[in-house]
């Protein structure tokens, strides 16, 4: 094994079509990021380490996860064929876990003995706070205080886990917020202690990171779906909050100009409303949490409080390649209203017996509307980023329905 | 380049923090005003942000109600401007790099030159992304403040032979905020800096005393006091000039006592 605290010298690294991405970040994090950036480098072309990767995705991850053929839905729907890529399978529930595992054996090869990381629904916190128990790390979990709120079983599932939660009480009390006091968190002591990034966004090499470590979706997609219907789908789908599981799964399709990629983000009450977190549809150039890219904010350039039902998709920004792929065409990016996804969340447990995440369900919406309009011989991919069960008590709250939590 | 290195030349350099427009207009300029009467050799004064990832809860809650006053970009130069005309104090903005970015990177240097803004501290923007805004700021003679940090280890050298107007030490890792211990390898950091550059040091971060700005100024070149300003500003609000110009002769005289570090 290459010596990996051997920091290498960096120059403007991870600029996406010489806009979007870079390093903005204090000084105070450069010679960790460094650091990062090098082991990640060295050790991905590292054969024990890939087949430690590969032994815990496949042993404790449980990968790789279906490729399902939603017949019900494809018959209702009466257009494309519909694939789900089963992310909610995964061990702790959503895709997170991929990319977890991966740096958190960065974490161990660079010797470190805790980790940190920010959550929004909970569901990044878990599948850390999970791999932290596994490895017997530390892991302290920064959550905004209406996140805690809203999603109290993961909450608990962390602190169950192991791992101390700090509810977060500044600012709107939610995901932005949350980043701001890990990153301050990693700045007052990142000596021994990794962050764990659970998003594509933040300075370079998270955002090249997040995606290597989650593209095993689409890899596997393409694969799975070669054998069942021997073709490329037509049309991949995922819904985009910083946009890991979308990067993920949009990956091994990017050089395939054929297939169509959408990106479906959290309208909230309207794309066109205050209440919304469409990043891609709505904000505009700006540098914030360690990167260039596209956020939600006023012409002064201050960070504007956002809003969805999902606590996984309120983030004022997006990740530096999605912005890009969005800038050059090569993804397209819609929004999908709360309503719109709270129908979705019911119409995809009813016909497929499946309780999606809600932050999923943006991109089952979609589908729903694209899916009709495409013909029976054309195929869609949609990723369920995460599955469901967090979200049954907001979701009965929602439509106004009274249950024992 | 800006006058401000010039300013540390045999001699001990304090550089006071106010946040803009914290808790409204008229305060944030009598406190420019006081800081320079109470002798100040430079005055930084913060442009609030929605997101100070890099400060702590005294300045968060600065930035907060100066929200609440109102601010805006247009705001803070108006301040600045309000406050030359009782003043020809060296002035530096702290501020995060979203809001230059917004306001358009030559549009504000072109302000700042015209408000007699003699350079940026962006916490920020580390080395890797400087051209973003140097060739700029070069153009205007605007100076922009690198950080160097207990961590940057091996990027200390590329830093400070980069560095005009002053290199801001950071005193400890973290965040900004009043705090009783240093990073206890500052006198070694000081003097790798000094190997590679003649532009001058200040050292800032949890410095709230005048002992500690004393034995600051006696490493560095200069000592920098933020949050513990601020926090006079929080408690005393309108009537924090007079509080503040007393606590700033206090913090002059401290340092006015450093002497040369032998390094």
């Amino acid at each position: 094994m290459k010596n990996l605290t051997e920091a290498k010298t960096t120059k403007r690294l991870g600029i996406f079509a010489n806009t979007y991405g870079g390093q903005y970040i204090p000084e105070t994090l450069m010679t960790e990021l460094e650091k990062v950036d090098h082991a990640f480098h060295t050790l991905k072309d590292d054969p024990d380490f890939q087949a430690e990767l590969h032994d815990l995705l496949i042993n404790y991850a449980n990968r790789p996860s279906l490729l399902y053929y939603a017949k019900n839905m494809t018959e209702d729907l009466g257009g494309a064929k519909i694939y789900l890529k089963r992310e909610d399978l995964n061990h702790t529930g959503a895709h997170k876990i991929n990319n977890v595992i991966g740096q958190a054996l960065l974490a161990k090869h660079l010797g470190k003995k805790r980790l940190i990381a920010k959550t929004g629904a909970g569901q990044h916190g878990v599948a850390t706070a999970t791999i932290a128990a596994l490895f017997g790390m530390e892991c302290e979990i920064f959550m905004g205080k209406e996140d805690t709120d809203r999603q109290k079983l993961n909450f608990y599932r962390m602190e169950l886990l192991g791992a101390k939660v700090h509810p977060v009480t500044t600012g709107s009390m939610v995901l932005k917020d949350a980043i701001n006091a890990t990153l301050q968190e990693w700045a007052s002591r990142s000596e021994g202690t990794f962050y764990v990034m659970g998003s594509a966004v933040g300075p370079y090499p998270f955002p090249e990171m997040v995606k290597y470590f989650q593209s095993v979706i689409s890899k596997e997609s393409k694969q799975q779906l070669k054998a069942k219907e021997n073709t490329l789908p037509d049309m991949v789908v995922a819904c985009v909050g910083g946009g890991s599981n979308a990067i993920g799964s949009f990956a091994d399709y990017i050089d395939d100009q054929n297939v169509k990629l959408v990106g479906v983000e959290a309208a909230g009450k309207g794309v066109d409303s205050d209440q919304t977190a469409a990043t891609i549809e709505r904000g505009s150039v700006g540098i914030f949490h360690g990167m260039k890219s596209l956020f939600l904010q006023n012409e002064d350039g201050q960070i504007n409080p956002v809003y969805s039902i999902s606590a996984g998709l309120d983030y004022p920004g997006v990740g530096p390649e999605h912005a890009t792929l969005a800038k050059e065409g090569r993804a397209q990016y819609v929004g999908i209203t709360d309503d719109e996804a709270v129908q979705a969340f019911e119409y995809i447990a009813r016909e497929e017996g499946i309780v999606a995440a809600i932050e999923s369900c943006h991109a089952v919406a979609y589908v729903e509307k694209i899916a009709p309009t495409m013909s029976k011989d054309q195929i869609i991919v949609c990723t369920l980023s995460g599955r469901g069960d967090k979200d049954v008590a907001s979701i009965a709250k929602y439509k106004g329905v009274d249950i024992d939590e | 380049m800006s006058n401000l290195s010039a300013i540390f030349k045999n001699h001990k350099a304090f550089i006071p923090f106010v946040v803009a427009d914290d808790p409204d207009f008229d305060t944030t300029v009598a406190n420019i005003v006081a800081l320079a009467e109470g002798g100040a050799d430079i005055v930084e004064v913060g442009i609030p942000f929605s997101d100070p990832i890099a400060d702590g809860g005294v300045i968060q809650a600065a930035d907060l109600r100066a929200f609440d006053a109102g601010v805006r970009t247009q705001t803070v130069f108006e301040i600045v401007a309000a406050a030359r005309k009782q003043t020809d104090v060296p002035i530096v903005f702290l501020t995060y790099l979203n809001i230059v970015f917004k306001y358009g990177y030559d549009a504000f240097c072109q302000k700042c030159q015209a408000l007699g803004v003699s350079g940026l501290v962006i916490p920020d923007m580390p080395y890797e992304s400087r051209d973003d805004i140097v060739p700029t700021a070069d153009k205007y003679g605007i100076d922009i403040i690198p950080l160097i940090a207990p961590t940057s280890g091996h990027r200390v050298e590329k830093i400070a032979k980069a560095a005009s107007g002053f290199i801001y030490v950071v005193s400890s890792l973290g965040i900004t905020g009043e705090r009783n211990e240093f990073f206890n390898g500052l006198k070694d950091l000081v003097a790798e800096i000094k190997s590679y550059t003649d532009v001058p040091t200040a050292i800032g971060f949890g410095v709230h005393t005048p002992e500690q700005a004393k034995d600051m100024a006696e490493i560095a070149d200069g000592v920098i006091i933020g949050s513990a300003i601020v926090d006079i500003v929080a408690q005393k609000k309108q009537a924090a000039p007079e509080a503040v110009e007393a606590f700033t002769k206090s913090i002059r005289s401290a340092v006015d006592e450093a002497q040369e570090a032998r390094v």
